[in-house]
């Protein structure tokens, strides 16, 4: 009796949450899901692929265990009892080779997924590449645009329909660059300088932040990628060319000092190479081309 | 109360299990030293402007430590041949001389140390250095367990004669100081031998 | 003057923020109220003499438990403060705690979870039932297996006075660095969080030792490889994988510590270090250890599912092939923990296949389990529900996992709640489960009376509901963009609803772990009318039912000789001889508080490092080699029991037996 109760609750319990969720998710923006860029694009049909791949698996397991769960009940005394059968050669080799076959198909996939979005990887376009170099800081974002002379603070404007190539470091802890809407993330960490390339399809505001804790002020480490059609970027582009407050390296410095949410800013810079003086004054001075050089 | 009779047979699976149980520990000691090893081979070139492997290693002060080091074995694998033969007095003076060795290879290797920290080139300048003085002093300091160990062991052959226990114990610790031995030859070869030729 | 003595320790280290001071106080006023307790039963002695002291593994493996069972209170109760704040902390507010304070809980939270909680229970497990499974009276090391013990104890009360004297790391449970370094990480919480994890490790690494040459050195005569009970099979390729495993996380930790207090550059920002090397290496440990803990769960699984199917395990040499090959893979996957570092697309993808092929084995697994309840007579007993919710949670988490092999979809979930959910997923659903469903198992083995089946289910029900609660919205979150570890987060994300579900699925977990101690307790007062007096209360297959329940000192009175797998299962089809065989004396090691002594110098030592106490270290150390070496001179270290001791002993267990 308590038994059947318990179930029926469980059962509802489950239902309820599945109709809340539904209700719930009826109007939300599930990002990964929801896909505004060429590779978040491709990234979700691989999710989708994967996801039916393995409920070729996932349907017999849970059909299984139900149907022999109840026919095989102690209760059950029609049901067959064979207590020394414990071993077929057919039915193992069925359950080595259909996963190995599925995991066969799935590995080939993966190989070929893993070349075509590797984040390294440059996007075919005829657009020319807008080049933009990220900074993570304690505990804010900088995004350098070194071939427009500009910088911008916990936010991000693209051109719509651009390839736009990342070059990634930090100056503070390892943090993570991720805008869900537009791809897969990648690690910024000190001293090293890693690469992802991200296009937009579609205009609008997308939600960008850290993914890897990088102490006190992580959360704050949220920023908007807004994608807007060239003309757009370009008046923005323009605007910002105008600001007064220039990010000089005396002004990154005072940048980099640590603090928590901190507000969206745009800079106009003259100086170039500040992002390779970060990242390379983390790495190895006596290594040149030369071979060793004393300090 | 008398300690319990434990039958030859008992004692033989006893020394069967222990030996066992001491290779694997070797194993996972192994282990740790391959770890230390990928460490140093990661950061062997991080010099950070400091030197580098060939501006501070002296071959010939090296190849000493390896020699001495090396006959320490030897003494060691005659010392348990002497246990074989129940000869306490030849155990007793070939573990001092084992001691002895021992103690001389961790004197060198800390003047080493010391002459390297007073030129400046202490583990704090570079990840090369912190990577070479963490791979060599976790050597000593399995040296200076291993002293230890003969230590209390020669006090015990001395005072208790070679009971089973105690010639169970020897037998670990001949192995214990072969497989420092082994490891010295790997960080010979590969820290000392290979930085000085830059490789 | 006084950082000379007190090194890096002022006052300012007891003064936390109030809910932190809560947690410090009531661990204090817990403490304090079991030594009052303690002391007005008059037990010290007692304890003493029956528990603490003991080298016998069973009673090594209930203090395991036990202690586990402490650790997920707290874990849990983490857990509770972790949610709260994430369902309150949304927009204009600021939720209940520090950003520092949320950071450091979950940080805790993960360590205690994995290192005292999963690794308590399953060294306690092991402990309790691989000497009688394998028909042995010991393990290989009785006083190397006590100091494990208290090694692993050391850890735990190392990590509980974080909470009390300074901080805990507020770095995540694998503290990457830079971050944990001492420029990011000044104060002494990495510090209490590595060496707790230091002198744990260190244990677990002694105990994996241990229980690899238990098991391959004192099987029973006749127990060949291929006969051993699959629990033992899944125990000797768990302890395979910390003896490989473990020593990488001593190097690693230790060098962190290098970093932090001599000023070396291992893996700093600068100087020549190298952080990348550390999540390589902390993963080349951290991937196995997963393994560590998840195979002997497979292993309970296997042996309960025969059990209460009563039938044979189906596809035996299958079994122990998938795990061998499990035990091989776990140790070329672990750069699958960070695809998103860059090392490009040809490694992510070897890695990728590597971690997919995984399923394979694991899958074979679960249709071998499937096919041992085919053809038998399933009961369906508490220790059964806790395997169905294995399957069902099981093989969604891995429908998560195997998505998350593939490097580009895991560029979209890396370190979000996403994966947040399909780790909890496997190491509840898999680990928690599994060790559940074990202690109920051979609970009566141990204490001679079975556990309140009811009390069992409804703790099952409110754990696997809880679980669905707190975890289904977890995997929601992580595809709306939602990362892990976020103390606080903007109202127009639209996440608060989700949160709020998630907390109530902690607060349902809780409820069940409520059960579980209620369990305990009022199976502990009814124990008159659920005694085992047969020594099978579940109708078993393997040795370690043919004796009484519970089990004598010596495990079995007479060594058994074993033919077949399934060696008591064949004896009880068998028409068994009455007579009484003749007994001998029985050479069992001598109890020894030494490992309290070796145990407790390796605290002092962990406390005086962390607040780089110099005189107190040496102390540590100095009375850590003299505990051993006192040990080495001890020469008696065995004691008898005379036969006519154990004659008494069997006679009454038979006469109990008879009377059933």
């Amino acid at each position: 009796m308590t038994r059947r109760v318990l179930a029926i609750v469980g059962i509802v319990l489950v239902l309820a949450v599945i109709a809340a969720v539904a209700v719930f998710l009826n109007g939300t923006n599930i990002a990964v899901l929801n896909p505004m860029g060429t590779i978040a694009t491709q990234e979700r049909q691989l999710i989708i692929f994967g996801t039916l791949l393995s409920v070729i698996i996932v349907v017999p397991v849970f059909a299984l265990t139900i149907g022999i769960a109840w026919h095989f009940r102690a209760g059950n005394t029609k049901a067959s009892y064979r207590p020394e059968w414990s071993n077929s050669r057919v039915y193992e080799g069925i359950w080595w080779a259909v996963p190995a076959v599925l995991i066969l198909i799935l590995s080939v996939v993966t190989w070929t997924s893993s070349h075509q979005l590797d984040p390294a990887r440059a996007l075919t376009s005829s657009v020319p590449p807008l080049k933009v170099q990220v900074i993570a800081l304690d505990w804010k974002w900088l995004f350098i645009y070194p071939e427009l002379g500009i910088a911008s603070v916990n936010y991000l404007q693209i051109p719509v329909g651009t390839p736009v190539e990342f070059q990634l470091t930090s100056d503070a802890p390892m943090n993570s660059f991720w805008i869900p809407q537009l791809g897969g993330q990648i690690y910024a960490m000190p001293g090293m300088s890693t690469q992802l390339h991200l296009m937009a399809d579609q205009v609008g505001d997308f939600h960008g932040s850290s993914a890897n804790i990088s102490g006190v002020g992580y959360a704050g480490m949220q920023f908007t990628t807004r994608a807007s059609s060239p003309a757009d970027f370009h008046d923005w582009v323009d605007s910002v060319r105008q600001s007064t407050s220039q990010l000089t390296r005396s002004q990154y410095d005072q940048l980099a000092e640590p603090s928590v949410n901190a507000p969206l800013t745009t800079y106009s810079m003259s100086q170039v190479g500040l992002y390779d003086e970060v990242m390379t004054k983390y790495m190895v001075p006596g290594m040149t081309a030369h071979g060793m050089v004393s300090p | 109360m008398s300690a319990p009779v434990v039958s030859t047979n008992a004692q033989q699976e006893r020394t069967d299990k222990t030996v066992f149980g001491f290779w694997v520990y070797l194993m996972t000691d192994l282990v740790l030293f391959a770890s230390l090893f990928a460490t140093y081979a990661v950061l062997h070139h991080n010099t950070f402007g400091g030197p580098t492997g060939a501006e501070l290693f002296s071959l010939p002060y090296v190849l000493t430590e390896t020699l001495i080091l090396l006959t320490s074995s030897f003494t060691a694998g005659l010392a348990i041949l002497a246990m074989h033969r129940a000869d306490k007095r030849q155990v007793i003076i070939w573990l001092l001389v084992t001691f002895g060795l021992g103690l001389a290879f961790l004197g060198m290797e800390l003047s080493e140390f010391s002459r390297l920290v007073a030129d400046g080139n202490s583990w704090q300048r570079s990840g090369f250095l912190s990577a070479f003085f963490t791979l060599v002093a976790t050597h000593g300091l399995h040296i200076t367990v291993g002293l230890t160990w003969m230590g209390v062991m020669i006090y015990r052959v001395m005072t208790g004669g070679l009971v089973p226990t105690t010639m169970r114990r020897l037998t670990l610790l001949s192995l214990f100081w072969h497989f420092l031995d082994l490891i010295w030859i790997f960080i010979f070869t590969i820290v000392y031998l290979f930085g000085a030729l830059q490789l | 003057m006084i950082s000379s003595i007190l090194g890096k320790l002022t006052p300012d280290a007891f003064i936390h923020d109030p809910i932190t001071m809560g947690g410090a106080l009531s661990m204090v006023v817990i403490g304090l109220g079991l030594v009052a307790f303690i002391t007005y039963l008059k037990r010290w002695g007692w304890l003493w003499r029956e528990w603490l002291t003991s080298l016998d593994p069973k009673k090594i493996g209930v203090m395991y438990v036990v202690v586990a069972v402490v650790m997920l209170l707290r874990g849990i109760a983490d857990t509770m403060l972790l949610r709260a704040q994430q369902a309150s902390s949304v927009g204009a507010s600021h939720g209940i705690i520090s950003a520092d304070s949320f950071q450091q809980i979950f940080s805790a939270h993960g360590t205690i979870m994995i290192f005292f909680v999963a690794m308590g229970l399953m060294f306690g497990l092991i402990n309790l039932v691989v000497p009688l499974q394998i028909g042995a009276r010991d393990v290989a090391f009785p006083f190397l297996n006590s100091v494990s013990f208290w090694l692993y104890i050391a850890g735990f009360l190392l990590i509980n006075v974080s909470l009390v004297i300074g901080e805990f790391s507020a770095a995540g449970w694998l503290a990457y660095p830079p971050l944990s370094e001492l420029q990011f990480s000044p104060g002494v919480g990495a510090d209490y969080w590595l060496w707790s994890l230091q002198i744990a490790g260190v244990g677990s690494l002694l105990s994996g030792i241990n229980f690899f040459t238990t098991i391959l050195k004192m099987r029973a005569p006749g127990m060949t490889l291929m006969k051993m009970p699959m629990f033992v099979w899944s125990v000797l390729c768990s302890m395979t994988l910390v003896i490989f495993a473990f020593p990488i996380l001593t190097v690693t930790l230790a060098l962190l510590y290098l970093d932090r207090s001599m000023g070396m550059h291992f893996f700093t920002a600068g100087g020549g270090g190298n952080a990348m090397m550390y999540v390589n290496l902390i993963w080349a440990w951290g991937h196995p250890e997963v393994y560590i803990l998840i195979l002997p769960a497979f292993g309970v699984f296997s042996e309960i599912v025969a059990t209460f199917s009563r039938k044979r395990l189906f596809g035996y040499t299958s079994m122990v092939v998938a795990l061998i090959a499990i035990t091989f893979l776990s140790f070329i996957v672990w750069l699958h923990h960070f695809f998103t570092m860059g090392a490009g697309a040809d490694v992510n993808a070897f890695f990728g296949i590597m971690t997919m092929v995984i399923s394979i084995p694991t899958g074979v697994k679960v249709f071998n389990w499937l096919f041992t309840m085919y053809g038998g007579r399933i009961h369906f007993t508490t220790p059964m529900y806790w395997f169905f919710g294995f399957i069902a949670t099981f093989t969604l988490g891995g429908v998560a996992g195997v998505l998350m092999g593939v490097p580009a979809i895991d560029f979209q979930v890396h370190n979000t709640l996403f994966l947040v959910a399909h780790f909890h997923t496997m190491i509840i659903g898999g680990v928690v489960f599994g060790f559940f469903a074990g202690i109920t198992y051979w609970f009566p083995k141990i204490f001679g009376y079975t556990l309140n089946e009811r009390l069992g289910r409804y703790a099952f029900w409110c754990w696997l509901v809880g679980f669905l609660l707190a975890f289904v919205p977890l995997y929601i979150l992580g595809l709306m963009g939602a990362v892990r570890r976020l103390d606080h987060y903007d109202a127009s994300m639209g996440w608060q609803g989700l949160f709020i579900v998630a907390a109530i699925g902690v607060a349902t977990i809780g409820l069940g772990i409520a059960f579980q101690v209620l369990q305990f307790v009022v199976s502990f007062f009814q124990r008159r009318h659920h005694r085992d007096l047969t020594g099978d209360p579940w109708n078993g297959r393997t040795l370690e039912w043919a004796t009484s329940s519970p089990a004598p000192v010596y495990n079995f009175a007479i060594i058994p000789q074993v033919s077949t797998r399934d060696a008591f299962w064949e004896a009880k089809q068998q028409a068994k001889s009455s007579e009484p065989p003749s007994y001998e004396d029985i050479i069992m090691p001598k109890d020894s508080p030494l490992g309290i002594f070796i145990a407790g110098f390796a605290f002092v030592f962990g406390f005086a490092a962390v607040w780089h106490i110099g005189w107190l270290a040496v102390l540590g150390l100095v009375g850590l080699m003299v505990s051993i070496v006192f040990r080495m001179s001890q020469d008696n270290t065995d004691t008898v029991i005379p036969a006519a001791e154990v004659r008494r002993i069997e006679a009454e267990s038979r006469a109990r037996r008879l009377a059933a």
